[in-house]
């Protein structure tokens, strides 16, 4: 039952002089204005500004108008948006198709998106709609100021070198970066910027959504957690992760886990931290028989302060943690939770007795 | 129902390294196996095949040496494999690795469903997915961890940050599997004695698939690695912690005490 649709032809080559102006493609999920788009604007800045174009915000949705200043205040000069009842439920082609046409109207020289679930399956739908060179999971960018191409920075696969990729053939030139890679720009109401409303044919999804709906979860996504206890193969099983998790709930953290321990099936591939997981930002990361491969150690590397928990003094985590105890974590858990288990039964006697008087 | 799962063959994570000349992956010397969430793609039809009888071919982009990986598809399940081997696709990016691949498909033809692992765990950038199904004009649901047919429609559950989504659609349509959504079986023995005996693996080159040079590989690349340069992470400061399990506890609660709220 395959579909008659036939391929589309290479396009014709481009006139890269007609394409100009860098757009941060800015998510707004759960009526929520996407932080890891609003990061996006940190190097767009830097980009727009090296050559001397502008820097502007995309929103597409069927309620957006609350949110079309945020992105001026972190730095756009301008918005364009779509906003429009036929987009209240997103399916990748019909926001792609959205996207495509704003693109294809304006001629962006750069578009650069967030690597959450959806931009990273709407972004390449884009990007291979206009045979556009597309790179994913960049950590850094820079440009060629004389061609205006656009240098995209990533690690590659596990490894700890940087490749420098450019798509010098095509425009636009498209990214998406993974959450909380860029720190958010700072925040200034007293920026000024131009809103722009587009209208455009919005296509008839290609899904039929018989039946779509979101149903959150509680717990925190280890990307926005301020307090993590990750696991890795040195837990041995997955027993260990009770005793984290137990730790966890005390300190008000989240568990996580590196890719072996998403391998060994002790923790979903979601809580996953490193290269081919998720960076995180938490301000205390407690690894716990992490041996510190450099995929994991990327995932960490905006984490404010690193304790490590390994029994191999060797285990090159040490080399790249603020604190680090060689020692079992069996025995060293369990002594710290009964710590703090301790010192809150104090407080709560003293609460008593202060209540008392 | 027949479901094409799409497959990689990828060098165990830890091994990965990269040819600082050539600026590619290094193939020789290194373990590989099937990506993981590939393997769990492959489970997930698998799964629909034991429930529905499903038809499930396997198809991958790669030189001869996955040929063993690919049979051990067939031993697992799979109905057919297919491997789509030549010079010309080497080198690709996500944009010409998609259009071999959708090709393959177009011209396999009869399929309902196309189920790939949500990402690589060499590339891991998950965009390959995306780019067949706009090739196909398909509709998509990625970041799948839970499929079912239901009267011919196609009912999955695709995980969403802090949450997930159900949704029901029509086939033709294309799911990218998550890894580690399910344990993905065993080569079965009668079946592997099949494989050792019998069966055939077909294989595509570039004129099989009626593309040209220029379409593929490296050639058909738009994105293209110019340089590779060593990575710097942050400086930590290193201090060790030592003493009995007691003392090393208050001094590490000593340590998290300002990060943690009342």
């Amino acid at each position: 039952m395959s579909t008659s649709t036939e391929f589309c032809l290479e396009w014709e080559p481009i006139n890269k002089d007609e394409w100009r102006g860098v757009w941060v493609f800015t998510e707004i999920f759960d009526n929520e204005i996407s932080e890891a788009s609003l990061q996006l604007l940190n190097p767009g800045r830097m980009i727009a500004d090296k050559i001397g174009t502008e820097l502007v915000s995309i929103m597409i949705g069927d309620k957006v108008q609350k949110h079309l200043l945020e992105p001026i205040y972190y730095g756009a000069d301008k918005v364009i948006y779509v906003e429009d009842e036929r987009l209240a439920v997103y399916t990748p082609e019909v926001y792609g198709e959205t996207l495509l046409a704003l693109i294809r109207k304006y001629k962006p020289e750069i578009v650069l998106a967030a690597g959450t679930l959806r931009g990273r399956e709407m972004i390449p739908y884009v990007a291979n709609s206009l045979r556009a060179g597309i790179t994913a999971d960049c950590t850094d960018f820079d440009v060629d100021v004389k061609t205006r191409d656009l240098i995209m920075i990533r690690p590659p696969f596990g490894a700890t070198l940087l490749a420098y990729i450019r798509a010098p053939e095509r425009r636009p030139q498209m990214s998406t970066v993974r959450p909380n890679v860029f720190k958010l720009p700072k925040r200034d109401e007293s920026r000024k910027g131009e809103i722009i409303r587009e209208y455009v044919d919005i296509p008839k999804p290609r899904i039929e959504l018989v039946h779509s709906e979101y149903i959150k979860t509680e717990e925190i996504p280890i990307e926005k957690a301020e307090i993590i206890v990750s696991g890795g193969r040195g837990l041995g099983s997955a027993e260990g992760f009770k005793l984290l998790e137990k730790l966890a709930n005390l300190i008000e953290g989240v568990v996580a886990g590196s890719r072996k321990a998403v391998d060994a099936g002790w923790i979903p591939h979601e809580r996953q931290v490193g290269q081919t997981g998720k960076s995180v930002k938490a301000s205390l990361y407690i690894a716990v028989g992490i041996s510190g491969a450099a995929q994991h150690l990327f995932g960490i590397r905006e984490a404010v302060t690193v304790v490590a928990i390994n029994i191999d003094p060797d285990a090159p985590i040490f080399e790249n943690a603020d604190y680090g105890i060689v020692g079992d974590y069996k025995v060293i858990i369990p002594a710290l939770i009964e710590e703090i288990e301790r010192r809150k039964n104090v407080k709560k006697t003293d609460n008593k007795q202060s209540l008392q008087r | 129902m027949h479901i094409i799962v799409c497959m990689k063959v990828t060098p165990k994570t830890e091994q990965v390294k990269l040819d600082p000349v050539t600026k590619t992956i290094i193939r020789e010397g290194v373990e590989n196996e099937i990506n993981p969430a590939d393997k769990n793609a492959l489970e997930a039809a698998l799964q629909l095949k034991d429930k529905h009888g499903c038809k499930v071919t396997v198809i991958g982009m790669g030189p001869p040496i996955w040929e063993p990986y690919m049979k051990l598809a067939v031993a697992m399940g799979a109905d057919n494999a297919i491997l789509l081997s030549d010079r010309a696709f080497a080198g690709a990016d996500t944009l010409a690795t998609s259009k071999v691949l959708a090709t393959a498909i177009r011209k396999i033809g009869d399929y309902h469903m196309i189920f790939c692992g949500e990402e690589s765990s060499d590339a891991g950038t998950g965009h390959v997915p995306p780019s067949i199904a706009e090739f196909l004009g398909i509709p998509q649901i990625t970041f799948v961890n839970m499929v079912e047919i239901i009267d011919g429609r196609v009912r999955a559950r695709r995980i969403l940050e802090g949450g997930y989504e159900i949704v029901e659609a029509n086939p033709p349509v294309l799911l990218s599997i998550e890894y580690g959504c399910n344990t993905p079986r065993f080569p079965d023995f009668r079946r592997k004695r099949y494989v050792d005996r019998e069966f055939k693996l077909t294989i595509w080159g570039l004129k099989d698939l009626d593309l040209k040079e220029e379409e593929v590989g490296l050639k058909g690349s738009k994105s293209i690695v110019e340089e590779l340069r060593e990575m710097k992470l942050g400086e930590r400061a290193r201090e060790k912690i030592t003493g009995t399990e007691d003392e090393i506890a208050e001094k590490i609660l000593k340590l998290i005490q300002p990060y943690i709220k009342k």
